[in-house]
């Protein structure tokens, strides 16, 4: 980053080689859009890029990257819902179990069996769904501790709270994931 | 150590993410705690079933569209940038270096010799008032100079 704030183009490139794909990863997974959470990755960046001259070595990259994905993550989730519940008030109640499923890159080639591939499928939705339903700060705690494995320290400063708050925010977080895979978590536990 | 203080701790025990004192303080807890024992194993489980989720690539479309934004972006420029010399601003200084050396250089078009000089100041009066002169009514009015005046002078003496 130093040498992005020097002017040197190519290691922004290098950078934004190096971070796209696990920026999008959380975005994807915050947002559940695939084309938002793109996006998203891509607003991060060029902000980033404008902010390259004031980046100041303090904290460490990843940090100051995931604190400004999470932040617009969580304001796009607000604007989000604002949006859904004014569309609610007049749109026609449709049900749609598959909404906001994307499609991803997926190993079905693997699986001659067709019934092993949808128990497959049926397990996937089941713990995406689990990670929809907890709490957005949660959530985000959740994705950053498992997939972007930053330690507390930086996570807590990525959410602005204190260590010990984000211990108690990931235990209540894996406390309802528990609840919510209940059925798969004793079949895991007895693996 | 009571099930209480394993709030903070389970989660990074499972991780391993606990210092070494710590660790074995939740194992001495763990060996005595059926119900955190299980609490561990269902957390290990959950934490299991999050890393089945697959992972997704960006698209084709994300680093051009990436690359157009960047370049989109106006150039910052520093207090320090308006010392830095533009191209334009170098091609008119070199112009004007160019220019003043080359008349520097030239020799004066047609110097005054000093017969030339006496005889500017003996009608110097005249061009001082020549502004006047130009546009003075009554001169215009005069009958054209007669021609060959010396030649006839000459004539009437031979005669």
């Amino acid at each position: 980053m130093l040498d992005v704030k020097a002017g040197d183009e190519q290691s922004f490139a290098l950078l934004l080689h190096r971070y796209r794909s696990p920026l999008i990863n959380f975005l994807y997974r915050m947002v559940r859009n695939r084309e938002q959470a793109e996006d998203l990755a891509q607003e991060v960046f060029i902000r980033v890029y404008r902010a390259r001259e004031e980046y100041v070595p303090s904290a460490k990259f990843t940090t100051w990257l995931f604190r400004i994905a999470t932040n617009l993550a969580l304001n796009s989730l607000r604007d989000n819902r604002y949006q859904r519940m004014e569309i609610s008030l007049d749109a026609p109640v449709t049900v749609d179990a598959e909404e906001g499923e994307e499609k991803t890159i997926d190993v079905a080639e693997k699986h001659p069996n067709i019934e092993q591939h949808l128990v497959e499928q049926t397990r996937k939705k089941m713990i995406r769904h689990a990670i929809d339903k907890l709490p957005e700060k949660q959530r985000a705690a959740v994705l950053l501790h498992k997939y972007q494995e930053l330690d507390y320290g930086e996570i807590s400063k990525i959410l602005q709270c204190s260590e010990s708050a984000l211990k108690s925010l990931l235990f209540r977080a894996y406390e309802t994931l528990r609840v919510e895979l209940a059925p798969l978590v004793a079949q895991q536990a007895r693996q | 150590m009571g099930c209480g203080r394993m709030e903070n701790r389970i989660l990074p025990y499972v991780d391993g993410r606990l210092k070494e004192g710590e660790r074995q303080e939740v194992e001495k807890h763990l060996a005595a705690c059926a119900a955190c024992r299980l609490r561990v194993n269902e957390f290990r489980a959950v934490s299991g079933l999050l890393d089945e989720l697959p992972v997704i690539e960006p698209s084709a479309a994300f680093d051009i569209r990436m690359q157009a934004r960047v370049a989109a972006e106006p150039m910052k420029q520093s207090w320090w940038a308006w010392f830095a010399p533009t191209p334009r601003a170098v091609l008119a200084a070199s112009m004007l270096l160019l220019a003043t050396v080359w008349l520097g250089s030239r020799p004066p078009d047609s110097p005054l010799s000093a017969a030339d000089i006496d005889k500017i100041n003996q009608n110097i009066q005249v061009l001082e008032n020549y502004d006047v002169i130009s546009d003075f009514a009554p001169l215009s009015e005069l009958p054209p100079p007669v021609e060959n005046d010396d030649a006839s002078d000459n004539q009437n003496q031979q005669m």
